[in-house]
């Protein structure tokens, strides 16, 4: 018989409409975290591809830090509404309002403190599964972590003793208070992303395409874009560059790249040839430690 | 000429090698994106996932190490942090197995605890692969990256031989359904190359197989260390004729025969929009497990044994020809069937039968024994049951690799027992269906997965 080899974008494809559509099969109250960044947009779409013409079997939720990109809020509310579901905003500001974040100066990185208007929300809601974008290529902690990571009922993750996770059999079930994380895109790096976006032709953010931008060059490298969260530094002196954002999240962490990009297709090629790894790249809090992302997400972080 | 690993030879990638792999990796997104104009006649040559196992210290963690930094899959700064970390823990070569201890544990203790993940791409190929913790204690780790792999690569330390962890791994990557061994005799240039010392393990590691019904080795002397044999040859192993482990990673050939064993798709979901436009509307959804199913194919569900046609198959609203194991569609069905999640769709030529009992093999992996786990639950596919253990009939004993009598189950134990099933389920024997023929138990207490089950055979009702 002849057979049909499946590219490697059709296995991941199956993968993950199957491990979404486990999530609505074994959880009663999921909820899927969309940004409005290119990972959930991907999820959006598989999404698409798993429950249409039925309706999305949970809500759409972003803990919006108050520190993003104009440009993704607005495109993350169309995207909402053009799909026709519903959108759960939970802000930082409201958190701080409570009491239930204190920060330390006014400017100072919410990315960390993210975890708890999430924790917050999964308990307003009585969440009992997130459906996340996280890729296990994107950082070595994030590569030891299950497709359905057990959150207990504080929301911490235990690296040191996960549940096994055979074949494509998936335990999801949890006691009252617990939560499951689900990352469908698990197995995705960011190429496979990149192509998949090519494939389908799905819309995204301006910012991910190169454009002129007022950055600060910092020593090592990185760019600092010039907001009024991120003002220039005293001593320093800015410059335009052609950039693009590789990721999209906190203003006061997430750093572009030079680029000159402006297609779908150019970006695979830079992606396909980079010498720097994504948050190398453009993650202003990752480079603290070999361990912050672990750390982060023991304490509940996506 | 010794190879050494410096971050500086890392910077020698801007040369030849690198721009090669570059135009590789260029024609090859090409190929996938728009066949005619970048194509360069490159194929998209699939996705093969693979794990690395064996005793702790065998090497398995440089040895992934050595395979990404020799693919030039290491973008320079995640090398400058190696070689950063690596001289914070004074060593003087840069130390290949942190690339995928991640754990600040792992990092601590310098082990591995649990499996991780890391991806790559040849050109042609893309990979997962899988770098499994060698402790028995963590065997479960090890058992949850086999199970969604279709190669293992078993490490041997050339000076030691066959360890207990080696035939304990050897063992279960053959139970989890794993198609292809490849057996690493490693760490050669402590045993100064000798092609006497990889004949011994390669005769012990045939006898110990067969015993087991492996059917087919491949065998590589290598050093994950000195990098010889793993994707260059190097050129003290002249003795030996055959591939390198990345020729044998890219030459093996992906099971597609999954694709001509009996259609088997256990309904996840059952999609009713109730709308104006679609009142009738009745989506099957799930992903077909093993074989092929196209519109007007004879269809059984089980356990209730309705029998249907395939109307047509969707996904997103487009319609398919065909779908093939490995894709997530949406099936309707021409008459209406009572169908719901749990249910099995099956080929009706080759449906497998409904049955309220087992024999099975299973791969302990709960901390506490059978004796004092609470009630468990069996789920085969989407779906699940409660199920008792009727009879403990043996236990593989991993030395003799003979079953032995046994009293009770403990962590990562091998064990053949009875089950007896609250309900029905439509299982096919292990040997014959990866898939059709693999449960889990959990704990209804915990709700952990305690066990890796694998059907030997249905006792068909
Ligand atoms: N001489 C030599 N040492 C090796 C080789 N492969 C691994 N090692 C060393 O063996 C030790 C254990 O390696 P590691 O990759 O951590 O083993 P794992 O426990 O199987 O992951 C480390 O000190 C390695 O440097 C090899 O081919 N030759
Ligand atoms: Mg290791």
């Amino acid at each position: 018989m002849t057979h049909r080899v499946l590219s490697h974008l059709e296995r991941l494809e199956g993968e993950a409409i199957h491990i979404l559509r486990e999530v609505a099969g074994q959880c009663t109250n999921p909820a899927l975290l969309f940004s409005g960044g290119k990972d959930s947009v991907v999820l959006l779409r598989l999404a698409e591809k798993a429950f249409r013409p039925g309706r999305f079997p949970f809500p759409l939720v972003h803990i919006d830090t108050g520190h993003n990109y104009a440009e993704v809020i607005d495109f993350r509310d169309r995207r909402a509404a053009e799909l026709g579901e519903k959108l759960i905003v939970r802000t930082l500001d409201e958190s701080i309002a409570k009491g239930r974040i204190v920060l330390r100066s006014a400017t100072e990185s919410r990315n960390r403190h993210q975890s708890v208007t999430l924790l917050d929300t999964v308990e307003e809601f009585e969440f009992d599964a997130l459906i996340g974008g996280a890729r296990r290529d994107e950082e070595k902690a994030r590569a030891k972590e299950r497709v359905f990571s057990f959150r207990d009922e504080f929301g911490q993750w235990d690296p040191k003793n996960q549940r096994p996770e055979l074949w494509n059999l998936y335990n999801a079930r949890i006691h009252k208070g617990e939560h499951m994380r689900a990352f469908p895109i698990s197995n995705w790096t960011e190429l496979d992303v990149w192509q998949y976006i090519a494939e389908e032709g799905l819309e995204l953010p301006e910012i991910y395409f190169a454009h002129e931008r007022e950055v600060v060059e910092l020593p090592g490298g990185a760019l600092l874009p010039v907001t009024d969260l991120t003002p220039i530094p005293a001593g320093k002196s800015s410059v335009r560059r052609s950039v693009r954002f590789r990721t999209v999240g906190d203003i006061s962490c997430t750093a572009p790249v030079l680029s000159e990009a402006r297609t779908v297709e150019d970006i695979i090629k830079e992606t396909a040839t980079t010498e720097i790894t994504e948050r190398g790249a453009t993650r202003l809090d990752d480079q603290t430690s070999e361990a912050s992302m672990e750390q982060r997400k023991k304490e509940g972080y996506f | 000429m010794e190879k050494q690993i410096t971050p500086q030879r890392h910077q020698g990638h801007e040369g030849a090698p690198r721009k090669e792999q570059e135009k590789d990796k260029e024609a090859f997104l090409g190929a996938s994106l728009v066949p005619s104009s970048l194509g360069g006649g490159i194929p998209d040559n699939g996705l093969l996932r693979f794990i690395t196992c064996g005793s702790v210290d065998d090497g398995k963690s440089t040895l992934i190490g050595r395979l990404l930094y020799d693919s030039k899959a290491i973008l320079a700064d995640a090398m400058d942090a190696l070689a950063k970390s690596s001289r914070k823990r004074g060593l003087e070569e840069v130390d290949l197995s942190l690339l995928t201890d991640g754990l600040s544990a792992e990092r601590e203790q310098g082990i591995t605890i649990d499996v991780a993940y890391r991806y790559f791409s040849t050109g042609t190929r893309k990979y997962i692969l899988a770098d499994a913790p060698g402790h028995e204690q963590y065997t479960r780790n090890m058992v949850t990256g086999a199970s969604t792999a279709d190669l293992a690569i078993v490490l041997i330390d050339a000076r030691k031989g066959v360890l207990p962890q080696t035939r304990r791994h050897t063992t279960l990557a053959h139970l989890m359904g794993l198609r292809h061994i490849v057996v690493a005799v490693n760490k050669m240039d402590l045993v100064d190359y000798d092609q006497a010392v990889f004949s011994t393990i390669q005769a012990q590691v045939g006898a110990f197989a067969s015993k087991l019904g492996i059917p087919q080795l491949h065998f590589i002397p290598l050093s994950a260390l000195k990098g010889d044999m793993v994707v260059d040859r190097g050129e003290r192993l002249d003795w030996y004729q055959g591939p390198t482990l990345m020729e044998l990673l890219e030459s093996i050939e992906l099971d597609s025969s999954e694709q001509d064993q009996p259609f088997r798709f256990p309904v996840q979901l059952v999609c009713r929009p109730r709308t104006e436009e679609l009142i009738d509307y009745r989506g099957y959804q799930g992903r077909v497990e093993s074989g092929r199913i196209k519109p007007g194919d004879a269809i059984t569900v089980q356990p209730s044994g309705a029998r249907s046609r395939v109307r047509r198959i969707e996904l997103y609203g487009k319609e398919l020809p065909e779908a093939v194991a490995g894709q997530s569609v949406t099936l309707l069905l021409e008459d209406e069937v009572d169908i719901s999640r749990g249910d099995l769709i099956a080929s009706a030529e080759h449906a497998p039968v409904p049955t309220r009992s087992l024999t099975a093999t299973l791969a302990w992996l709960g901390e506490k024994p059978l004796s004092s786990t609470g009630r468990l639950v069996l789920r085969h596919g989407t779906r699940e049951v409660r199920t008792k253990v009727g009879e403990i009939e043996s236990r593989l004993d991993l030395e003799a690799l003979e079953p032995v009598p046994v009293e009770d189950v403990a962590m990562n134990d091998i064990v053949t027992v009875t089950l007896k099933l609250q309900g029905p389920i439509a299982p096919d024997a292990h040997t014959v269906l990866r898939s059709g023929g693999s449960f889990i138990l959990i704990d209804e207490a915990t709700h952990n997965t305690v066990a890796a089950g694998l059907v030997l055979e249905p006792e068909y009702l």
